[in-house]
């Protein structure tokens, strides 16, 4: 049984998300098979917990893919493949899923599911993630606050196009640098959120 | 136009009760908070239950075509949401997108905590009691209490630079705010002290200037239109008070220092008080 820890966000509270975390990973091959044959058991998000820098990023993201599956606008087959495609700011779907996916020896899984039916409940996907997950499961927190916990900020500041100078550096940039790490996440997110609602248009 | 800080309007078009929110916000009993010319302006939350933030929306206008409605409210909501974005990355002290749906008109931006520079010049005024009762110049009156009182002077000086500053630094990046009024400048306590609080009176002239409501904001580099952006604010400075008008010297000094471009902006910014923010067009 995995630690799954499940949120509610505002204004969509009638479909929780639940998140887990797991470490030493020993089958993400096996897990990244069941995505590409899209076997419906394996509908859910798996991302590479390097690419995930705070819980506003991840639920960022996903509330927007809820809201575009729910209205019918979303670009992908489910709402767990547009999660990992709403995380990039690019349009290109392989390469959301090449960033911000697992890979065949990824160690590191954060795995997301959204309750669209009243079946799947915080208990029946710990059940299932914690038989098919072959590795250890590490709390997420009860505000999913540990999302960031194994994040490569210089990685996410890549793709996003962070300079770490906060553009042209000058006034502004010592704001964003030379601050402490969780005021330069903080940083980081709000322009992220922007990119991510941003995205496509 | 999207004064979201503006007084509601008297004669509002229509009822913000009529309105039904968008998805996801329909059953979420939400208040006004205010209302512009084309926008409404609520408080919620978003994400997480203890993130506050601002709900922008846009209503589909009835006089409009349909099809060019949606077509507005996208362009615009769009424009807004970029300038955000490009501010937030330059290190501009703007609020953040948290999200948005162009199709459906709405935008979710940071909620800044503090209280809009108006209010604070408001309330200067206030407690100077600053009234021209003897017939005597209101200016005068406010220099004799400024010299009575120097380190109020220095800090309320303080903060017109740190307006000043943050104008500059904003038309550095190559965006014209477009509705630049003391309404649409907000003070955020320093520190993490950002709890609205019991009410704060020695030093709401201390924390950093945030700029807010870029619903006309354009990116441009022309020295008019950041002219354009100095006029209205100067205006809306002496629209406070009397006294108010010569604290906007030390704003335009900062200003003409902050970034390369300032100095001829201050240049121009001369013939548009001779006439006005509107530019005769001939030929």
């Amino acid at each position: 049984m995995a630690k799954v820890r499940t949120i509610n966000l505002p204004h969509y509270t009638a479909y929780p998300v639940h998140i887990c975390m797991f470490k030493d990973v020993k089958n993400a091959a096996f897990l990244r098979k069941q995505l590409l044959e899209a076997n419906p058991e394996f509908d859910y998000a798996f991302l590479d917990p390097t690419m995930i820098l705070t819980p506003q990023h991840i639920l960022s993201a996903t509330l927007l893919s809820l809201h575009l599956h729910l209205t019918s606008r979303a670009k992908t087959r489910t709402p767990h493949s547009e999660l990992v495609f709403r995380l990039h700011p690019n349009n290109n779907i392989g390469e959301s899923y090449r960033k911000f996916g697992i890979s065949d020896d990824s160690d590191r899984i954060i795995a997301v599911k959204l309750s669209l039916t009243p079946e799947i409940t915080n208990e029946s996907v710990g059940q299932h993630l914690g038989s098919v997950v072959e590795g250890e499961s590490v709390d997420v927190g009860e505000g999913v606050e540990n999302v960031g916990m194994w994040c490569d900020v210089e990685k996410v500041k890549k793709v996003y196009k962070l300079d770490s100078n906060g553009g042209k550096g000058r006034e502004g940039g010592t704001a964003v640098n030379g601050n402490a790490p969780t005021n330069e996440r903080k940083e980081m997110e709000a322009v992220m959120s922007g990119v991510i609602t941003l995205k496509g248009s | 136009m999207a004064s979201e800080s503006a007084d509601p309007l008297p004669h509002a078009p229509e009822s913000q009760y009529t309105h039904t929110l968008p998805l996801p916000f329909t059953n979420s009993d939400l208040a006004v908070l205010t209302q512009g010319a084309e926008a409404l302006v609520y408080r919620t939350t978003f994400l997480t239950p203890h993130t506050p933030c601002v709900l922008k929306y846009r209503p589909p206008k009835p006089y409009r075509h349909p099809i060019l409605d949606k077509r507005l409210t996208k362009a615009r909501l769009l424009a807004e949401a970029r300038v955000l974005v490009k501010c937030r990355r330059e290190g501009v002290k703007v609020p953040a997108v948290l999200g948005g749906d162009w199709e459906m008109g709405w935008l979710v931006l940071e909620w800044i905590e503090g209280r809009t520079v108006r209010k604070v010049l408001d309330e200067w005024v206030h407690r100077l009691g600053l009234r021209a009762r003897d017939g005597r110049d209101v200016v005068d009156l406010a220099d004799e209490v400024v010299q009575r009182d120097e380190g109020e002077m220095r800090r309320l000086l303080g903060l017109m630079g740190r307006v000043g500053r943050a104008v500059g630094r904003l038309h550095e990046v190559g965006v014209c705010h477009g509705d630049l009024t003391t309404s649409n400048l907000m003070v955020r306590p320093p520190g993490d002290l950002q709890e609205p609080g019991p009410e704060r009176t020695e030093d709401d002239l201390e924390g950093e200037i945030v700029l807010i409501d870029f619903g006309l904001a354009t990116q441009t580099i022309h020295e008019e239109d950041r002219a354009v952006d100095l006029y209205v604010l100067e205006r809306a400075f002496a629209a406070t008070h009397p006294a108010a008008e010569h604290l906007f010297q030390e704003v335009l000094r900062v200003y003409g220092e902050s970034f390369k471009g300032a100095k001829v902006v201050l240049k121009r910014l001369a013939d548009v008080r001779l006439r006005g923010r509107k530019r005769t067009m001939i030929g």
